[in-house]
């Protein structure tokens, strides 16, 4: 399967096999106007498998959530067909709206309109909690 | 504008401002009868708790200021299905100053963000009491003359009880302070709060299953009732609510300076002959709740006895 490189754009690579559909949505992807490509299962040395997504003619988009997804991605900034810019991800101080609180006796499940943010409390363990009751990612 | 949301919001030295404020409104009360003139405190209260709003209601009226308000959702357009945001939109217009309690945790918080006047935590379901918390700070501050340099004992439910998890916190900022956790198994202190307090801050503490084996050593007692609120299951709160009782014949081997505290209502856990003991300081402490509120207050709206 061929799938063209693009000239001006966004690169995300090392993705965990799987995942890419999870990260599309996520980043909004299927909002964008532009050409997005999704590759699932590309060879790779260092994985075996991984995923990739090609995103065209944008630069402008919010990437932070990528470390809570998966740390190991590898953005990769495109210009002028070359890389301008390689960067690892890193774990988000906040995540706002990609996971909600479990927790039954927290406001957010029943308050309306309201963002569901979580902070990083523990950058080693990969802790986040809820902004408004603490309580832990997993906890519920 | 400063909120007060979670007990540590404050910073040690602000604490300190407080209770040194508090402790002129007491020898001094009649020079903070008019700081709150023309002020409203809006008490927001989704769930009933009688101590709490009378609590701060006395306080503001104490300072010369007026009060409104509700006592349950039932009375509110809570019960029409109107948000936090939205009532707190509305209140916040009428009052200086919002004092809220809520059965949701986190709801205070949302409060704040939409608030035009400062919000303070009158307690949201398990989660935090800050005012609780600047209570038990005022109180060990009366009756010991300072905040450091000693061993504190917390009794009865340390797993759901956040007023333990708060005060915990809230003195594990002070030097040379030693805890010793009693409860049953199943109520012991979560483990996240040993991690993130006493170790990641190398504080000394212990856990043991009975009061009499560690009462010669504490300068503070800290009981706590096990709340049937706070327990899905029916079964289990039945099981552990008469886990730890503080009689006088437990008393006897306690020192004489010590210092019995309670966030109450209490139920059964202490029993009402320890009420005649100088030690007990439980009655003491809603008093002082009291005037660590009226120095919250004034903090908050900015206002001081020595404007004028």
């Amino acid at each position: 399967m061929k799938i063209d490189s693009i000239k001006n754009g966004i690169v995300l690579d090392h993705i965990q096999a799987g995942k890419s559909m999870q990260i599309y949505h996520y980043l909004g992807l299927d909002k964008l106007d532009c050409s997005v490509a999704i590759i699932k299962n590309a060879v790779s040395n260092k994985m075996g498998k991984k995923d990739i997504i090609k995103i065209a003619d944008t630069l402008d988009i919010n990437l932070d959530v990528l470390g809570y997804v998966d740390p190991d991605i590898t953005v990769c900034y495109i210009k002028d067909s070359k890389i301008a810019k390689k960067k690892h991800v890193e774990l988000p101080e906040r995540i706002t709206n990609i996971i909600r609180c479990k927790n039954p006796r927290c406001i957010t499940s029943v308050e309306r309109g309201i963002d569901h943010v979580f902070k990083l409390a523990d950058r080693e363990n990969r802790i986040y909690r809820c902004i408004y009751c603490e309580a832990k990612k997993s906890e519920y | 504008m400063k909120h007060l949301i979670d007990p540590m919001d404050l910073s040690v030295q602000e604490i300190d401002h407080m209770l040194h404020l508090a402790d002129d409104i007491i020898a001094h009360k009649e020079k903070y009868r008019e700081v709150c003139r023309y002020k409203k405190l809006a008490t927001l209260f989704f769930e009933p708790s009688t101590r709490t709003r009378l609590s701060f209601e006395a306080a503001m009226l104490e300072l010369g200021g007026s009060v409104l308000g509700f006592s349950s959702a039932d009375s509110s357009s809570s019960a029409k299905g109107e948000s936090v945001s939205d009532t707190v939109q509305v209140v916040s217009g009428y009052a200086d100053i919002i004092a809220m309690r809520h059965p949701k945790e986190g709801a205070p918080h949302v409060a704040a963000r939409r608030s035009m006047v400062p919000v303070i935590n009158a307690g949201d379901g398990g989660h935090n009491h800050p005012t609780q918390t600047l209570t038990d700070l005022m109180t060990i501050y009366r009756e010991k003359g300072r905040l450091d340099n000693m061993t504190i004992g917390l009794c009865g439910d340390l797993k759901f009880g956040r007023t333990v998890h708060s005060i915990i916190k809230a003195m594990s900022r002070y030097e040379n302070i030693h805890f010793v956790m009693i409860s049953p198994e199943e109520l012991r202190l979560p483990e996240y709060i040993i991690k993130d307090v006493f170790e990641k801050k190398q504080i000394s503490y212990k856990e043991v299953r009975t009061m009499e084996e560690v009462m010669p050593e504490l300068d503070i007692l800290y009981m706590t009732r096990v709340q049937r609120e706070r327990f899905f299951n029916e079964a289990d709160y039945i099981r552990l609510k008469d886990s730890f009782i503080l009689d006088t014949y437990k008393l006897k081997r306690a020192k004489q300076d010590l210092c019995i505290m309670h966030p109450l209502p209490r139920v059964n856990e202490i029993d009402i002959k320890v009420d005649d003991d100088p030690r007990a300081c439980y009655f003491k402490q809603t008093l002082y709740g009291k005037y660590i509120r009226m120095a919250l207050i004034m903090t908050l709206l900015g206002v001081s006895a020595d404007e004028d």
